[in-house]
C-alpha cells in the first residue's frame, strides 16, 4: 500500500506536449480510474508513474519517495498491459514467476508462491500451458498474476479490458474490483470506457488534451460536471447542450427562437451559456403541456429496458432517455419537460462549470 | 488466390517435377558415375546404369584425398563460423535495436557496409590482417610517432606480431565479421512487441537478463535458420581456406577435392573424383535435414 503524489508532471515529446502539468494525489488503498479520450494523455501519465517513460517536468512521488530518477523495478509498482504482453515462450508458471526468477527467490519458495496466486485467480488447472493455448480472459488473469505475484505497492492498468469481448470485461471488471478488496493495494486504471470507469473507480479523474479536467468519486463527476467536457464525456447518451443567452426570466435558445424559463440563475443577463440536461432528466409531455419545449422525433432505439428517443430541435439534436412504454412516430411532435434543478451550466467561452443551483442539487449517498 | 483445378493441379504438379528433376540429375550422375570402374566411367556416352565399385571407390577416395581429417577440419570451421556468426549477428542487432546511444546510426551503417563488401572484394588486406592481427595497430603507432617515442625512451623497437595463418580463428574470424546475419535478427527484434521489453522491466529484469531469458529464446527459429546457411556457406568456402592454409593439417575437405580430380597426364580417375565429392556433400545434407523444419520456419514466419 503506497500513496502517490504527482506535482506538476509534464511530458514533452520532441517539441510537443502531451501532458500539460498535472497534480494529483491518490491516497493509500485507493482505486483510481483515469478516463479519457484517446491521446488525452491518460497512458503517459500512468507509464511515467511506472517508469517506462521519463517525467520532463515536475515529480512523482509513492509513499513520500519521489521516483523520478528510479528503475520500474525500483518503484514497487506492477503493471497489466492491455495486450497482456505475456512471454510467449513460457509457461503459466513461468510467466507468473518470472519476476520472481530474476530477483532470485528460491525456486521451491516461488513455486509456492506461484501456487497462491493461481489459486486466487483459478488458474491452477492452466499452468503448464502456453500463452498461446489460452483464452483471451485466461491471458488477462496471468497477466494480473504476474503484476501481483511481486505484491507491488501499486498497481497500474492500461486499458486491460479493451481486448476483452463485452461479457468477458463485464466478468473481469468485477473480479478486479474483488481483487482490489482483497489485496487493498492502491489501484490506477486507465480507461477510455466511460461505464467500466465509472463501475470501477473509487476515484475518478477525467482527462482532456493533456490536462485533469475533473477528480471525484464516479457519482459526483456524473452529476456535477465540472466542464462542458466532463459533461459530455461521461454518460450515455451524452448530455444535450443547448446554447443560449441568459435574459431576465431564463434563456433564449437556439439564436432566439426558443424561449426556457429559469428562474435566479444569478448570471449576468447577456452571458453565452451552454445548458445542459441529462437525456435521463427529460419527460416526454404533450407537445402544447405549458414550459415544453416541442421537438420533432427524428429517431427510435430500443433499449429493452427502455428507449432512446433522439428528437430534433430546432435543428439541435437533443435525445431522451425513457422507460415509459411509448413509442412516438418518427416525424411527430412531443414535449419536452425537465426541472430547472437537472440544468448544468456552462460557460460557452471557457467550458467551465457556472454554478447557480448550488444549494439545491442534492449530493447522491456514497 | 487460390485455385484447385485437376487441370491446373497437373500442371503444377508438372513444373514442380521438372524442377526436381532438374536439381537432383546431377547428382543422380554423379552417384552413378562414382559407382562405375575406370573403364566404365571414361565410356562415351557414359552408362547410366550403376556400376558395382561403389564402395571401392569411396574408400579410395577417402583414402587418396586422406578426408577423414580434412572433414573433421572443415566440421570445425563450419561450425566455428555458424556459431560465432549467430552469437555476434544477434548481440550486433541488439544493440542496435533496443538502445540508443551517441554514433549508433554510424555502426549500424558500418554494418550494412559490410554486406557490400563480401570477403573476395577484401581479400588483401583480410589477408594482411590474419597474417599479423597487429598490423593495424603498428601501422598506427609507426605514423603517429608512438613507436619512434616508445625506442627513444626505452631502446626498445616495438614490433607487435600476432600471426593467424594456418590457425583454426584465422579461419573462422574473417568469415564471422558480416552483417547477414544482423539485418536476419534485426528484422526479427523489430516484430517483438514493445510491450514485452517493458513487461521485462515491470519484472525488474536488466537489458541482458531480458536479452537472455526473452530476445533469445524467442529467436530460436532465427538461429536455427541463420545457423543452418552459415554452416552451409563455410562449408562450401573455396578461396579463403585455400589462401590462408598452406600447411595440410588445416586444410578443408572442399578445397582437398581439387587433389582427386586428374591431372592432365594423369589417369582419368572421374569415379574416385565424383566418389569424393559425394562424402564431401554428406555433412552439409545432413545439416539440412536436421535443421529443416527451424530452417524453414525461421525465414518464412513470425510466431505470433
Amino acid at each position: 500500500m503506497a500513496s502517490i503524489t504527482i506535482r506538476g508532471v509534464k511530458k514533452n515529446y520532441a517539441k510537443t506536449q502531451v501532458v500539460h502539468g498535472v497534480d494529483l494525489d491518490f491516497a493509500s488503498g485507493e482505486f483510481v480510474v483515469i478516463l479519457g479520450p484517446s491521446g488525452c494523455g491518460k497512458s503517459t501519465l500512468l507509464r511515467m508513474i511506472a517508469g517506462l517513460e521519463e517525467i520532463s517536468d515536475g515529480t512523482i512521488a509513492i509513499d513520500g519517495t519521489v521516483v523520478n530518477k528510479l528503475e520500474p523495478r525500483e518503484r514497487g509498482c506492477a503493471m497489466v498491459f492491455q495486450n497482456y504482453a505475456l512471454y510467449p515462450h513460457m509457461s503459466v508458471a513461468q510467466n507468473i514467476g518470472y519476476s520472481l526468477k530474476v530477483a532470485g527467490v528460491p525456486p521451491a519458495e516461488r513455486a509456492q508462491r506461484v501456487q497462491a496466486v493461481a489459486r486466487v485467480l483459478e488458474l491452477e488447472h492452466l499452468l503448464d500451458r502456453k500463452p498461446m493455448a489460452l483464452s483471451g480472459g485466461q491471458r488477462q488473469r496471468v497477466a494480473m498474476g504476474r503484476a501481483m505475484i511481486r505484491e507491488p505497492k501499486v498497481f497500474l492498468f492500461d486499458e486491460p479490458l479493451s481486448n476483452l469481448d463485452a461479457k468477458l470485461r463485464v466478468q473481469m471488471r468485477s473480479e478486479i474490483r474483488k481483487l482490489h478488496r482483497r489485496l487493498n493495494a492502491t489501484s490506477v486504471f486507465v480507461t477510455h470506457d466511460q461505464v467500466e470507469a465509472m463501475t470501477l473507480a473509487d476515484r475518478l479523474v477525467v482527462m482532456n488534451g493533456g490536462r485533469v479536467e475533473q477528480v471525484g468519486t464516479p457519482a459526483e463527476v456524473y452529476s456535477r460536471p465540472a466542464s462542458r467536457f466532463v459533461a459530455t464525456f461521461v454518460g450515455a447518451p451524452a448530455m444535450n447542450m443547448l446554447e443560449g443567452t441568459v435574459t431576465l426570466d431564463g434563456l433564449s435558445l437556439l439564436g432566439g427562437n426558443r424561449k426556457l424559463n429559469v428562474s435566479r440563475t444569478g448570471l449576468p443577463v447577456g452571458a453565452k451559456v451552454a445548458a445542459g440536461i441529462r437525456p435521463e432528466a427529460v419527460r416526454m409531455v404533450a407537445p402544447g403541456a405549458p414550459g415544453a419545449l416541442a421537438a420533432t422525433v427524428d429517431l427510435i432505439e430500443e433499449l429493452g429496458a427502455g428507449r432512446v428517443i433522439y428528437v430534433d430541435l430546432d435543428g439541435a439534436p437533443f435525445s431522451i432517455v425513457t422507460s415509459e412504454t411509448v413509442h412516438p412516430e418518427p416525424g411527430s411532435t412531443i414535449g419536452l419537460q425537465f426541472a430547472e434543478t437537472d440544468l448544468h451550466f456552462f460557460s460557452s467561452k471557457t467550458g467551465a462549470r457556472l454554478d447557480v443551483f448550488k444549494a439545491s442539487v442534492p449530493e447522491p449517498a456514497l | 488466390m487460390v485455385e484447385r483445378t485437376p487441370i491446373l493441379n497437373f500442371f503444377t504438379h508438372l513444373i514442380l517435377f521438372a524442377g526436381f528433376v532438374f536439381c537432383v540429375a546431377p547428382f543422380v550422375i554423379v552417384a552413378i558415375a562414382a559407382s562405375h570402374n575406370l573403364k566404365d566411367v571414361n565410356d562415351v556416352p557414359m552408362s547410366l546404369l550403376p556400376g558395382s565399385d561403389f564402395w571401392v571407390n569411396i574408400k579410395t577416395a577417402w583414402v587418396t584425398a586422406d578426408l577423414g581429417p580434412k572433414l573433421l577440419n572443415s566440421f570445425i570451421m563450419a561450425f566455428g563460423v555458424a556459431a560465432g556468426k549467430v552469437i555476434v549477428s544477434a548481440l550486433t542487432a541488439f544493440s542496435i535495436v533496443y538502445f540508443r546511444y551517441p554514433g549508433r546510426t554510424l555502426i549500424f551503417w558500418l554494418i550494412f557496409i559490410t554486406l557490400m563488401l563480401p570477403l573476395e572484394v577484401r581479400i588483401v588486406p583480410t589477408y594482411a590482417v590474419v597474417a599479423n592481427v597487429l598490423e593495424p595497430y603498428q601501422t598506427i603507432m609507426d605514423l603517429t610517432g608512438l613507436s619512434w617515442l616508445i625506442e627513444k625512451i626505452s631502446g626498445v623497437r616495438v614490433q607487435l606480431s600476432l600471426g593467424l595463418l594456418n590457425s583454426y580463428s584465422g579461419l573462422i574470424l574473417p568469415l564471422v565479421a558480416t552483417a547477414t546475419g544482423t539485418f536476419l535478427y534485426r528484422q526479427f527484434f523489430l516484430t517483438v512487441p514493445d510491450e514485452l521489453t517493458e513487461a521485462a522491466r515491470m519484472d525488474g529484469a536488466g537489458a541482458l537478463r531480458f536479452f537472455v531469458d526473452i530476445l533469445l529464446p524467442l529467436s530460436r527459429n532465427n538461429m536455427g535458420a541463420l545457423g543452418t546457411i552459415m554452416f552451409l556457406w563455410a562449408w562450401n568456402q573455396y578461396l579463403w581456406p585455400l589462401l590462408i592454409t598452406t600447411d595440410q593439417s588445416h586444410a578443408m575437405a572442399v578445397t582437398e577435392l581439387k587433389q582427386l580430380i586428374p591431372n592432365v597426364g594423369g589417369a582419368p580417375e572421374w569415379h574416385i573424383a565424383m566418389a569424393g565429392t559425394l562424402i564431401v556433400m554428406l555433412p552439409p545434407l545432413i545439416v539440412v535435414l536436421l535443421m529443416q523444419r527451424w530452417f524453414v520456419r525461421g525465414l518464412i514466419a513470425t510466431e505470433k
